[in-house]
């Protein structure tokens, strides 16, 4: 696979600081699109779903990481931490347009996160990306030794079902586009299934 | 001293907000005719009385009300309309009427509308989704239309349906809804003045993302009542079936009156975000039928609406 080699070659030379340069500017760039009309006449929403979306986005992309070095040699393990991170950069924009600009009374926010589904959900999901966020360092690593540190980040999978739900609840009827999303997500865990059942049925054999 | 100066004029004598604009429109018209050849491009005006149901506030701008619709045959993004309805064929354009009716038959627009007096609505609109609008909605009664074609003993409801045309309709392809879209009054809900059929917006024929040629407004009830392009009235004995219903019974009833206190199964109607505020705008409280309790109330009266949600 000479072109996957490639590109780890010219990878290896962007420094992972570049990385988290570059994602933190897409919220930016979307709020100055929601300040200046740009994202419609009701930018609110418009903008809550955008950061929402970047977010699951960007989830999706950690969890390509395993199954397309698996599958393909691309190797973007050096930036997944970064990665990472900003799935929950996004989501802690997305959650405060939630808070700040669109719902803003906290009486009805906690209401709202108790007594709708897909809200509780996606509440759920922001709660499991805290410990990713805050473990996602090397101190934290050493002091937790692999093993546990890596069960830990296993919640990364909730996170991303919880916000694939959350999508697919959250639009009027069945839509296509965050059925797509959950699909995704859905198929990116099943790769993860699989190797280990060969594993175990080797074994066994 | 203050309070001493009696003003013989009462709250009454006050120019009301609309002949004040009216004023104004026909001091512009004047100017643009002096101005002869100086005149901008001609547009298609429609001419349309004003009328008592409209409220006061200020309409939302021809942009806002023509660019964030919800009009799922071209797509479920806000902006898929405005993008995709330009391939709806209105015109010619018939409407097959149905039913208990005494003059049943394919009738084209014009013979609809022919005999209808045109009058400009301003009313509060308010989606289902928590957002509002104001539009200046230009269309007939549909109690007139209603009696154009007679209505016969036995007739309860009436159903609506939207065109349905995969060729020009790209967000079809995807079964969001059981196509083509329904929707149904009762009949004392379509008889009532409030009810109407609009053919135009801001003086100007309906724009295709807005529901082009015609569509029914039912200001105190959540937008997707008001269906969009339609093609089919009947008149019915029984409850018809209606999309949004079909689709998630527990979320969306037959009724579908704005009501504060009855919240949709995932979000609150408490409030509403009015459109067109920008990205500070607040929420503001929403009104039981969307303020058109004292013209609307007394059709429901008896009714649990909790339960007829």
């Amino acid at each position: 696979m000479p072109i996957a080699q490639q590109i780890n070659g010219a990878l290896r030379r962007v420094p992972v600081w570049a990385v988290y340069l570059v994602g933190a500017l897409p919220p930016l760039w979307y709020f100055w699109l929601g300040l200046t009309g740009a994202l419609g006449p009701e930018p609110i929403t418009a903008l809550e779903r955008e950061l929402g979306l970047l977010g699951l986005k960007m989830l999706i992309v950690v969890l390509a990481v395993t199954p397309l070095r698996k599958a393909t040699g691309l190797n973007l393990l050096r930036f997944r931490r970064a990665l990472g991170l900003l799935v929950f950069y996004y989501i802690l924009w997305h959650l405060s347009v939630w808070l700040l600009l669109d719902i803003r009374d906290p009486g009805r926010i906690w209401a709202d996160i108790v007594k709708r589904p897909y809200i509780t959900i996606g509440m759920l999901g922001f709660v499991a990306l805290v410990p990713l966020a805050v473990t996602s360092n090397n101190l934290s690593l050493r002091k937790m030794g692999a093993a546990a540190w890596r069960r830990l980040h296993k919640l990364t999978y909730a996170a991303a079902v919880l916000g694939g739900l959350h999508f697919v609840m959250l639009v009027k009827g069945w839509q296509i586009r965050p059925l797509v999303y959950l699909g995704i997500v859905l198929l990116l865990l099943a790769l993860r299934i699989r190797p280990a059942r060969r594993r175990a049925v080797a074994t066994s054999a | 001293m203050a309070g001493r100066y009696r003003s013989p004029l009462k709250w009454s004598d006050v120019t009301s907000r609309r002949a004040f604009l009216n004023r104004r429109q026909i001091i512009a018209a004047a100017g643009a005719a002096a101005g002869g050849i100086f005149a901008g491009p001609a547009l298609a005006r429609i001419a349309a009385a004003a009328s008592a149901y409209s409220t006061d506030a200020e309409p939302n701008s021809f942009d806002d009300i023509t660019s964030y619709n919800n009009y799922y045959e071209f797509g479920t993004g806000k902006a898929d309309p405005k993008r995709h309805a330009d391939r709806l064929t209105t015109s010619p354009w018939s409407v097959k009427v149905d039913g208990l009716v005494d003059k049943p038959g394919e009738y084209s627009l014009d013979d609809l509308m022919s005999g209808m007096t045109l009058e400009e609505r301003i009313y509060r609109f308010r989606c289902v989704e928590a957002w509002s609008m104001v539009v200046p909605w230009i269309g007939f009664e549909l109690a007139d239309l209603l009696a154009k074609v007679g209505v016969r003993p036995g007739a309860k409801y009436v159903a609506f349906e939207t065109a349905l045309r995969p060729d020009e309709m790209p967000g079809v392809k995807y079964p969001v809804l059981d196509w083509p879209y329904r929707e149904g009054l009762r009949l004392d809900e379509a008889m009532h003045p409030l009810t109407i059929m609009a053919t135009g917006l801001y003086s100007e024929p309906m724009p295709n993302q807005n529901g082009a040629p015609i569509r029914l407004i039912v200001p105190w009830k959540y937008g997707f009542k008001s269906i969009k392009s339609i093609v089919r009235i009947s008149l019915v004995a029984d409850q018809p079936p209606t999309s949004w219903n079909m689709a998630t019974p527990r979320e969306y009833g037959f009724y579908s009156n704005v009501n504060p206190q009855v919240d949709h199964p995932r979000w609150s109607q408490a409030t509403e975000r009015p459109i067109g505020g920008g990205l500070f705008s607040r929420r503001v409280p929403t009104q039981m039928f969307n303020g058109y309790g004292a013209e609307v109330a007394q059709l429901y009266a008896g009714m649990d609406l909790e339960k007829n949600f």
